[in-house]
């Protein structure tokens, strides 16, 4: 029983991320069409970024600030203004391949101009055990999970209680309409950058203390976030929540209950059934059918 | 192109003699380049069939290129059997296996058919890796034979890629063949509009399955070759990424052009060989190169120009639909329970 | 358009042509003598490669420093093997054709089994940092190790284990590529020909990053002691993982486990790891201080063995050219067969080495426990057949 709650919360925490990853993909993906598959880059790069600052000899807290910014505004408003924006009118696939070739290109940046092993991350919390309901959990793990939360929330929070944020939300549901309505759409289109990138941002500094700062670290982090947007439905923010948590999970508990060399695939398999049986996600709406 | 399809099949067949003897004076590393290009160019050419004119997004071209290379390498080391009848086995079964896989593209479309596929992807990549008994496992197939055909030794490099520029050849004319024959005016009409091809009486079902299927044999076929090309296989070159890369060939290329899968297959597979001079920088260059094409030329690319005006119109469409919904007229923020509703009322 | 294309596929076939056919005709006679390093730049096996190619290009430097081999400069190439079969043997092709004197690498062993058949029917030695033990038992006479092969390390752990450890019952955590899966599938047979029972057989990815669920595991298979067979940064993950499951069974492992990088990035988590090392900067041999300072203040950073198998590869082709007394290939095969070089006659092999008839080396080791992040060494194995 003990080692099913720690798998809960190793999974929950793995999930947590995948779950900030996924949002900030789907967010983007409903106000620009924009299939992000550098999205496991950007949580890769701001831990890389905050580490040469600290190599430059910058202390602690300016790396992470300067980092913080430099990537929000190369990342969030960068990203937008010089690369969706002028590919967009050409359609879904191609800006999909031009994130590809932003991936590969980020990627091997930070290979080449700052390392290609992994380095150590400071960590916000300390290492260290909880124990609750008779089971040992990682304080880092709960950590994880609480500030991922924290995240989600306070996203949520602003899209249904501000006006900004409904003006976003219904900016994201039909750009056209919004349009039509007076919405300043690019502004809040561009929110939506800037949000995803924030997001990035937190799970990059929550996760590169135990995966370590790594070039390579956001191929299978950008996969998940993928996977967790389509099981959520692709159009909807809870959708990509849920999808993010189950993946973590069903990945924690197969490699531990079932078999760890088909670890991988076992999430997918389920989530395959899911999305024959439900075609339109996990809590997704129908997609409106053009005839 | 399907306009002139004439014109296709006339570089076709003028472009064969320059390659054949164009290559004479390379060593065999240059060959070997060449030969991985005519490969891959298979390989895209099937993807292109399931995505450029039938317009299903798969993620499962690297899988079928698994599937053929496996079954070949198994088939040669293992069986005894001659590469010609390993070759059109792999196919039959890369078919047969895209038939299945083609089931569930009939439920399923766009984003979601890629994550269907997409996990395809990833088990065979385990089975093919975990199930040492069959595939060699983490240690994969070595010292795969080339062929001898009509008494002749093949195995050399020059007489290889000869082969591999022939079965080229045959294949891109059958593509060519099938594209103008009312079948490929049926896969057209039905990336263009299902619904609409429906009731022309086109059998949406047996057409997806075709697609997907034919498709999928290309990429066998392509497998059977990549195997004795390189003598060795393990699970590395099909893993994920390379079905990712074979997406990228083909849309960079020019989703829906005949010569798209070559050219595409040329900037992901010989670029990056060129690139070589450049040390440690060259797949930065490639990607930048990659991202530039796709970003100031999109006509350039071909067959973009096509999509776009299809984008174009279905956002026109939408915006005119969208418009006569009046449930979000009131409120300017719809929150998210208001697009669970709208969801409900289709 | 049509037409376009044509113009386009014509001009993009001519130019590489002329670039394909660019990069051949360097004549071995040529004044510098060649050596074309094929190694993992990209792909998972990164980390290591980018350790052989710096340990690669100091031995180079320090070489045509002091002259070159019989007088002539080294010059070294790269090439990127993506750590992914066709690429590499695409680039030991291109190495071939370029007549390299020496190919050296590649690390993994999917890239050196598809590579190596092209240097045997080139007949161009090739001298390669995989440990997995298949490539040696081809009867292959080109093909040389810089390190130990994982069948003879495993014998000298199940020992530690049995006499050291006393373990009774140990977990088996390893990577799932040729390399973990070789180590375990001779691993296994020794522990039980010991008496000690596998008390769990954990399979986890190559480039893994979250080793929860694994550490979970392990800890509830409450076995008496974990041998853990990762690569270095996977080691560190599961180090740490480890630590923050509470597991408290003392942790053993091979070479990648005990190497400086997991040190480094595993902290804390580091210290009471033990095992045995085959390569290592801090053993107690002068050589290895010397070669570990210049490596150090050359990259910023602690080599690992791999940046030692680099190193010393280039000393090995240094060493044997001169014995032989010429620039021939087949001699230099026929010379390294059997070789025996001792840092007395050369200090760049920083430690005794002999070749065997399959190419496999033999050497002293070391058995390591890391104490207050530092490993130190608590004994030195002999040669199996000195």
């Amino acid at each position: 029983m003990d080692q099913f709650l720690q798998l809960i919360v190793a999974g929950l925490a793995t999930g947590a991320i995948y779950a900030l990853a996924a949002i900030g993909f789907t967010l983007v993906w409903q106000t620009s069409q924009t299939i992000n598959f550098a999205q496991g880059e950007f949580v890769m790069l701001p831990a890389i970024l905050v580490l040469v600052g600290t190599h430059a000899g910058l202390p602690v807290w300016a790396a992470f600030a300067v980092a913080s910014i430099a990537f929000v505004l190369l990342f969030g408003f960068g990203f937008k203004r010089f690369l969706v924006e002028p590919m967009q009118r050409h359609g879904v696939l191609p800006l999909a391949i031009a994130t590809m070739a932003l991936s590969v290109l980020v990627k091997e940046a930070a290979k080449n101009g700052f390392s290609a092993e992994a380095q150590p991350f400071p960590s916000l919390v300390p290492d260290g055990m909880l124990s609750l309901w008779g089971a040992a959990l990682s304080a880092r793990d709960l950590a994880i999970v609480v500030v991922a939360v924290v995240a989600i929330v306070g996203l949520q929070l602003f899209i249904t209680r501000t006006r900004t944020g409904r003006t976003m939300q219904a900016t994201a549901q039909n750009p056209t309409v919004a349009r039509i309505l007076g919405i300043p759409v690019e502004r809040m289109i561009l929110l939506t950058f800037l949000i995803n990138a924030v997001l990035a941002l937190v799970a990059s500094y929550l996760v590169s203390p135990v995966y370590l700062a790594k070039f390579s670290n956001g191929e299978s982090i950008g996969l998940a976030a993928f996977i967790a947007a389509i099981v959520g439905g692709f159009n909807q923010i809870r959708g990509a929540l849920a999808g993010g948590f189950l993946i973590g999970l069903i990945d924690n508990l197969t490699a531990a209950y079932v078999s760890s060399a088909y670890r991988t695939a076992v999430p997918l398999v389920v989530l395959v059934v899911v999305i024959l049986v439900k075609p339109e996600g996990l809590l997704g709406r129908k997609e409106e059918r053009t005839v | 192109m399907i306009r002139r399809p004439d014109a296709n099949l006339l570089i076709l067949l003028a472009a064969f003699p320059v390659l054949w003897f164009l290559p004479a004076g390379l060593k065999s590393y240059g060959l070997y380049v060449v030969s991985l290009w005519l490969v891959m160019s298979i390989a895209a050419m099937g993807l292109n069939l399931t995505l450029g004119y039938a317009g299903l997004t798969s993620l499962a071209q690297g899988a079928f290129l698994g599937i053929g290379a496996y079954a070949t390498a198994i088939l040669t080391t293992k069986a005894g059997w001659p590469l010609p009848a390993a070759f059109l086995a792999s196919s039959g079964l890369s078919f047969a296996v895209g038939v299945l896989l083609g089931f569930p593209a009939l439920r399923v479309k766009h984003h979601y058919l890629a994550f269907v596929t997409l996990a395809f992807t990833v088990v065979v990549f385990l089975v093919a890796r975990n199930e040492q008994w069959l595939t060699g496992g983490v240690f994969g197939i070595a010292n795969i034979p080339r062929p001898v055909l009509f008494g002749s030794d093949l195995g050399a490099a020059l007489p290889f890629y000869r082969l591999l520029l022939c079965v080229t050849l045959v294949l891109a004319l059958a593509m060519w063949w099938l594209l103008r024959s009312p079948w490929g005016r049926a896969f057209l009409a039905l990336r263009e509009n299902p619904l609409r091809a429906a009731s022309l009486g086109i059998d949406i079902r047996a057409y997806t399955l075709l697609a997907f299927a034919i498709g999928s044999a290309y990429g066998g076929a392509a497998g059977s070759l990549y195997a004795p090309l390189v003598e060795f296989i393990d699970p590395a070159p099909f893993a994920l990424s390379a079905s990712f890369v074979l997406l990228l060939t083909v849309v960079a290329g020019g989703a829906g052009s005949f010569f798209g899968p070559f050219v595409g297959a040329f900037f992901s597979y010989m670029l990056p060989e060129l690139l070589r001079a450049t040390g440690g920088w060259y797949l930065i260059i490639y990607a930048a190169v990659v991202l530039v094409i796709v970003m100031i030329s999109p006509t350039g690319l071909l067959g973009l120009i096509e999509r776009w005006r299809d984008h174009r119109s279905q956002t026109r469409a939408a915006a005119a639909r969208a418009a006569a919904t009046p449930t979000l007229g009131a409120e300017a923020g719809g929150s998210e329970s208001d697009s669970l509703r709208k969801g409900a009322t289709p | 358009m049509t037409i376009r294309t044509l113009t386009a596929a014509a001009l993009a076939a001519t130019a590489l042509t002329a670039s394909l056919a660019a990069t051949g005709g360097t004549a071995l006679a040529a004044d510098p003598v060649k050596l074309i390093d094929v190694i993992e730049l990209s792909g998972p096996g990164a980390p290591a490669g980018t350790n052989w190619k710096n340990g690669v290009d100091l031995a180079v430097s320090e070489i045509n420093a002091k002259g070159g081999i019989l007088g002539r400069p080294i010059a070294v190439t790269h090439y990127d093997s993506q750590t992914n079969p066709g690429a590499t043997r695409a680039a030991v092709q291109r190495a071939v054709d370029e007549d390299a004197y020496v190919v050296l690498g590649p690390i993994f062993s999917g890239p050196i089994s598809a590579s190596m058949q092209i240097t045997q029917r080139a007949a161009v030695p090739q001298i390669v940092g995989g440990e997995a033990s298949a490539f040696t038992k081809q009867g292959n006479p080109y093909i040389f190790r810089t390190s130990l092969n994982q069948a003879d390390a495993m014998p000298k752990l199940a020992n530690y284990l049995r006499d050291e450890v006393k373990a009774k019952s140990v977990a088996v955590v390893w990577v799932n590529n040729d390399f973990g899966k070789g180590g375990r599938d001779s691993m296994i047979p020794e522990l039980q020909k010991r008496g000690i029972q596998v008390a769990a057989d954990i399979p986890t990815e190559s480039g893994q990053a979250d080793f929860a669920a694994d550490a979970i595991k392990v800890k509830n298979a409450n076995a008496d002691a974990i041998f853990v067979y990762l690569n270095e940064e996977e080691s560190a993950r599961f180090l740490r993982s480890a630590r923050q499951q509470g597991i408290a069974k003392p942790i053993v492992g091979e070479t990648t486990l005990l190497g400086a990088k997991v040190i480094e990035l595993a902290g804390e988590a580091a210290n009471g790891v033990k095992g045995h090392v085959g390569l290592l900067v801090d053993a107690p041999k002068p050589g290895f201080a010397v070669f570990g300072k210049k490596y150090r203040d050359t990259y910023g950073f602690t080599s690992d063995h791999n940046g030692i198998k680099g190193y010393t590869a280039v000393y090995t082709v240094k060493t044997i050219t001169e014995r032989v007394g010429k620039f021939d290939r087949e001699a230099f095969a026929k010379t390294l067969h059997g070789a025996r070089i001792d840092v007395a006659q050369e200090p760049g092999i920083l430690i005794d080495t002999k070749w065997l008839e399959n190419g496999d080396v033999d050497r002293e080791s070391f058995l390591v426990e890391v104490t207050d992040g530092k490993p130190v060494v608590k004994a030195t194995l002999p040669m199996i057949n000195p």
